[in-house]
């Protein structure tokens, strides 16, 4: 490996590892001031001009609180868990493809940490890591509303995995490969949700309940679990677990906007070359993130929160035949264009 | 029963149509209703910068006021302690001496005068007992404190000072007092 690629390297992941922390940091202003606007309601306005120094006051807070850890609670996994939660959000950013190629100093830089050929299958293995951080930060509070949590957290999880995993396989058939990389390019003219908007409306539903947010916030759930899995958290390790719920919101919208909606590819691209295109397409990405996270946020502030029935009736019940069927449909019409009949 | 308002809806128990079993077209009218909530006008009044709009009877932080000539109109009688329900009021007096005419109108007069605004409930019995057209309540607001101590407002805060007189024309012209 040359120094000049493992240089170019450690800077992307330095910069992706900030990005994604500003992004959360910066996503929980804005969810304060979306609330605010749904309600009829200011927000957050006293912390500098329209209150955008909020987050850093309130990371600071988080700072200064007092570290607790309750007497009864196994203090190494306690410890882990928020951990856990974080580093998974984070890690799965690393094969996500940022933009077009850069040309910088006469070398081709490539805006994603590792191009690897099963990327999809990567996310989803780190999702199902993710699990792991909430479930053990349940378990190791000792509490029964943090477990209750907990074990909401992960048979959700594991429920909406099923279909999330069937609507991707759909995308996976369309493009013929498991790489991030390769999915964005054949998307150059047409996007996926064009050819596939019940796989994207499946995909975008589970994946607002693997991010536990509402109407899927069972885990957290303050009105019947107190605060769910993070009950007995407080200082910067109940922040690290508020902090891993943005951040992966962040990277989910980014899969999201590649796996249905052309990454970083947009309308008229074929006009731009070089570095125009590559900065062109990393603000595309940027706008299409946006938008999810502002549609997921404004589910939030719209739609109360599902019964625990409700929630394996529409994942079992629902989402994951409709995904199954889906797949047929897409294999079948693929199979009769390769012409198998 | 006969129905007294006209937004009365029968509760029926039918199943759901497939349309309703969908719930998206249910999601959706909903996300529309809050998107719009998104572009209204904020009802927020941003206090310490902005006030409302108070209106002429509003009952506030009391003032002991002063005549024309200067002279504080309290004479100690205790009628606004008595009647206060809260028993915020509490007073001392003292005989006007030699030398003081320009201070006090009459004879008496309060050495010591405090209300303690934690107690107050603003209810403005107080100025309707004064005999003297002392006391008023007016259109200023208690501001918040750390400590309770600074709550009990003594005669300094109390009583209006001879250049900045406190305008009570609004409270005097509620009707109740018209009539004397």
């Amino acid at each position: 490996m040359d120094t000049a690629l493992l240089i170019e390297k450690s800077i992307l992941v330095v910069l992706l590892f900030l990005v994604s922390l500003g992004a959360a940091a910066y996503m929980t202003y804005f969810e304060r001031k979306l609330a605010a606007w749904i309600q009829d309601r200011v927000g957050p306005d006293r912390a500098g001009p329209f209150g955008i120094l909020q987050p850093i006051a309130d990371g600071v807070k988080m700072f200064l609180k007092e570290d607790f850890i309750p007497s009864k609670a196994d203090k190494w996994l306690f410890i882990i868990g928020p951990g856990l939660a974080m580093f998974t959000a984070l890690i799965t950013s690393a094969v996500i493809p940022w933009g077009p190629k850069l040309h910088l100093f006469g070398r081709d830089i490539t805006l994603q940490v590792a191009d690897i050929n099963i990327g999809i299958l990567y996310v989803f293995g780190v999702i199902s890591i993710g699990v792991y951080g909430i479930m053990i930060g349940g378990w190791a509070s000792n509490n029964k509303y943090s477990l209750y949590g907990a074990i909401r957290a992960s048979s959700q999880m594991i429920s909406y995995e099923l279909a999330m995993g069937v609507s991707a396989i759909t995308i996976v058939l369309l493009s013929g490969s498991l790489s991030l990389n390769d999915i964005v390019n054949g998307q150059k003219d047409v996007w996926n949700i064009f050819y596939q908007p019940l796989a994207f409306l499946i995909f975008f539903i589970c994946a607002l309940a693997e991010l536990n947010r509402a109407p899927f916030d069972l885990p957290e759930c303050e009105s019947e679990l107190v605060g769910g899995y993070h009950t007995e958290y407080s200082s910067m390790k109940l922040g690290l677990y508020l902090f891993s719920e943005y951040t992966s919101m962040f990277v989910s919208s980014a899969i999201m906007s590649i796996l249905f909606f052309g990454g970083y590819n947009f309308p008229g691209m074929s006009h731009f070359s070089g570095n125009t295109l590559a900065i062109l397409g990393i603000l595309a990405f940027a706008v299409k993130i946006f938008i999810f996270i502002f549609v997921i946020m404004w589910i939030r502030w719209t739609i109360p929160r599902f019964r625990f029935d409700q929630l394996m009736h529409l994942g079992w019940k629902t989402l994951l035949p409709l995904s199954l069927i889906n797949l047929l449909i897409t294999g079948i019409v693929i199979a009769y264009q390769n012409g198998w009949f | 029963m006969e129905s007294l308002t006209n937004r009365k809806k029968v509760v029926s128990d039918k199943p759901m149509t497939l349309w309703e079993k969908i719930y998206l077209p249910a999601i959706i009218s909903g996300m529309i209703t809050t998107f719009k909530h998104m572009l209204r006008k904020r009802k927020t009044v941003k206090y310490p910068e902005e006030t409302r709009e108070f209106a002429p009877v509003y009952r506030g932080q009391h003032v002991l006021k002063r005549d024309e000539q200067g002279r504080e109109n309290c004479t100690a009688c205790g009628l606004c302690a008595v009647a206060c329900p809260a028993e915020a009021i509490t007073m001392t007096s003292a005989e006007r001496q030699k030398g003081e005419e320009k201070l006090y109108r009459e004879e008496k007069y309060a050495a010591t005068y405090e209300i303690n605004m934690l107690r107050c409930i603003f209810c403005g019995l107080c100025e309707e007992a004064c005999p003297k057209e002392a006391i008023f309540l007016t259109d200023r607001l208690v501001p918040t404190y750390f400590e309770r101590d600074n709550f009990i407002y003594g005669k300094d805060v109390l009583v209006e000072s001879l250049d900045q007189r406190i305008d009570i024309t609004k409270r005097q012209h509620t009707g109740k007092r018209s009539q004397s």
